[in-house]
């Protein structure tokens, strides 16, 4: 009889994530993305267990006591998400959906670095962006003076507890939107500390991005040259999205809703024109949104041109100019996906961002199944793109004549 | 041709399967109803280990006689579909079909039992 073949494991919700992402890491070395830049601009790794730690970096000390009594029974005091609303493994199909439960033995780092650098190698990346993945839904909190304790505390968790193990980690701050000094001291009080590359605010929120009480925080982030990153999550609790029965529907429209009514205000009230600098990126709401919109606004500029006084060229010019990380990258129709890398000038704008662990993450390996894509595109989407917004040194090995960013 | 040794007939359970990566390939092979099915274990969405994931019964929704819906329920025939674990494309276990959409499918091999052993063959 012949030798026994080698036998691979069945992924349930415990397995390590270097064997769920196995064929990510052959499709790796299938492309050779060794020799790729691949910065990942959007990754969750969970944060769920570290969330008493967090708490103990509460900064208001009536708050902090008060966690010790919630965080004794609980993860996730004081936070304002539904955690019976949550169908991201799809009824258990897609194990890590809920979050990496898998074991991690070295304590010499948090877990959260542990399950990074084991995606970044899986994945083939040199490095990560790190997303305040418990926060996504914090916009909503009904105290305004949570959602700045609680970012304090997480921004200072990832700062100055999880950037410092690995410099391949990076990391966008948190603003506590909700309160603009408060955005504006966050900006003060990160910009410049390691791995800190950008500031983020959550776009599952009802407030106005054009708001007078804006303008300091956006010549701020102008002034010193860091990106603006406008992250979508869902949102199942506004009138709209209640009438959705099923998480497909809710995911599928509330994810895009939330961008595609920031980045409307964005533009129709002239932010690219006051602001010409500011590097404005919109994360994890897909491509499909972005030519729907760019049409839409500009038919109707035409027409109402009087309404949105400050632009002084066609709503979808501007947006040309803003950065769009792709995933989950829409590619049912290779045809539209083509016209959409044209109709936002991919080859500058675009940046990968795998979204690991969730549910509709993307790998690297997507960019080589585009027929359309040239190999200088492909490799300023995996990263050179990211490293001119981010403003991240390109290592020496990846500074050959021919694998230049386009500027 | 190429015959590629999986397992012992009495190996795989019925309801079961076994995913091995041999002569450059990995291949899941599943047993239902005495019959083998061999897929190849690359998804056709992002080339995901289609073969390592879950394996769900069929989820039906039911409408009454006015087309009214009676909700969402596992279909009676206990058949079961295989599911890639990274983004969740479902497929036929038989057929190799994704289940929404019978153009997308497993690349399949031929399966066959010699003298107490399962082989896939693997063409030339
Ligand atoms: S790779 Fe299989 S579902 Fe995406």
């Amino acid at each position: 009889m012949t030798e026994d073949p080698k036998i691979l494991p069945l992924i349930n919700d415990r397995t390590d994530s270097r064997d769920i992402l196995a064929r990510a890491s052959s499709q790796a070395a299938k492309h050779g993305l060794d020799d790729y830049f691949i910065v990942d601009v959007d990754s969750h790794i969970g944060d769920g267990a570290a969330w008493p730690e967090i708490l103990k970096l509460l900064e208001n000390d009536v708050l902090r006591d008060d966690s010790i009594f919630y965080s004794a029974a609980a993860r996730g005091a004081f936070l304002n998400d539904t955690p019976g609303l949550q169908w991201q493994s799809v009824g258990g199909r897609v194990p890590h959906g809920a979050g990496l439960k898998e074991p991690v033995d070295d304590k010499s780092a948090p877990r959260e670095v542990t399950l990074s650098r084991r995606a970044i190698d899986a994945l083939g990346l040199d490095c990560q962006v790190f997303f305040p993945n418990a926060l996504l839904f914090l916009g909503m909190h009904p105290v305004r003076e949570i959602e700045v304790e609680l970012s304090t505390a997480y921004n200072r968790w990832i700062v100055e507890r999880v950037l410092p193990h690995e410099p391949r980690m990076k990391a966008m701050v948190y603003l506590p939107f909700n309160t603009p000094e408060a955005a504006e001291r966050t900006v003060k009080r990160f910009l410049g500390k390691p791995g800190v590359v950008g500031f983020v605010v959550t776009s599952t929120r009802y407030q106005p991005v054009h708001a007078n009480e804006y303008m300091r925080l956006y010549a701020m982030l102008e002034e010193a040259g860091v990106p603006l990153a406008f992250h979508a999550h869902h949102n199942w609790q506004n009138e709209y999205t209640k009438q959705l029965n099923r998480f497909i529907s809710m995911h599928a429209i509330s994810f895009v809703l939330s961008n595609l009514v920031h980045l409307t205000n964005w533009v129709i009230n002239g932010l690219p024109e006051r602001f010409p600098k500011l590097k404005v990126i919109w994360i994890e709401s897909g491509l499909a949104w972005v030519p729907f919109i760019m049409q839409r606004l500009d038919h109707e500029f035409l027409m109402r041109t009087s309404e949105a006084p400050l632009l002084k060229r066609l709503p979808s010019q501007y947006m040309r100019e803003m950065f769009f990380t792709m995933q989950p990258m829409e590619a049912t129709n290779l045809k539209l996906l083509e016209g959409t890398f044209e109709a936002i000038n991919a080859e500058t704008q675009l940046l990968y961002a795998s979204d690991w662990p969730h549910w509709d993450f993307d790998v690297p390996a997507r960019l080589f199944d585009l027929p359309f894509l040239n190999e200088r595109s492909r490799r300023n989407i995996l990263g050179y793109n990211a490293a001119r917004v981010f403003n991240l040194d390109v290592p020496a090995k990846y500074r050959k004549p021919e694998q230049v960013a386009a500027e | 041709m190429k015959e590629l040794f999986v397992a012992a007939e009495n190996e795989i359970a019925d309801g079961g399967r076994k995913v091995v990566a041999t002569g450059g390939v990995e291949i899941g092979v599943f047993r239902s109803d005495g019959n083998y099915y061999a897929w190849r274990n690359e998804c056709p969405h992002q080339g995901g280990p289609v073969c390592q994931g879950v394996m769900t019964r069929k989820v039906e929704e039911r409408l009454d006689g006015e087309r009214k819906s009676s909700g969402i329920h596992y279909a009676a025939d206990g058949h079961r579909n295989i599911v890639c674990p990274w983004h969740g494309y479902e497929f036929d276990m038989k057929t190799g079909r994704h289940v929404g959409h019978a153009a997308t499918r497993l690349r399949g091999y031929q399966v066959k039992v010699r003298d107490g052993a399962v082989y896939v063959v693997l063409p030339a």
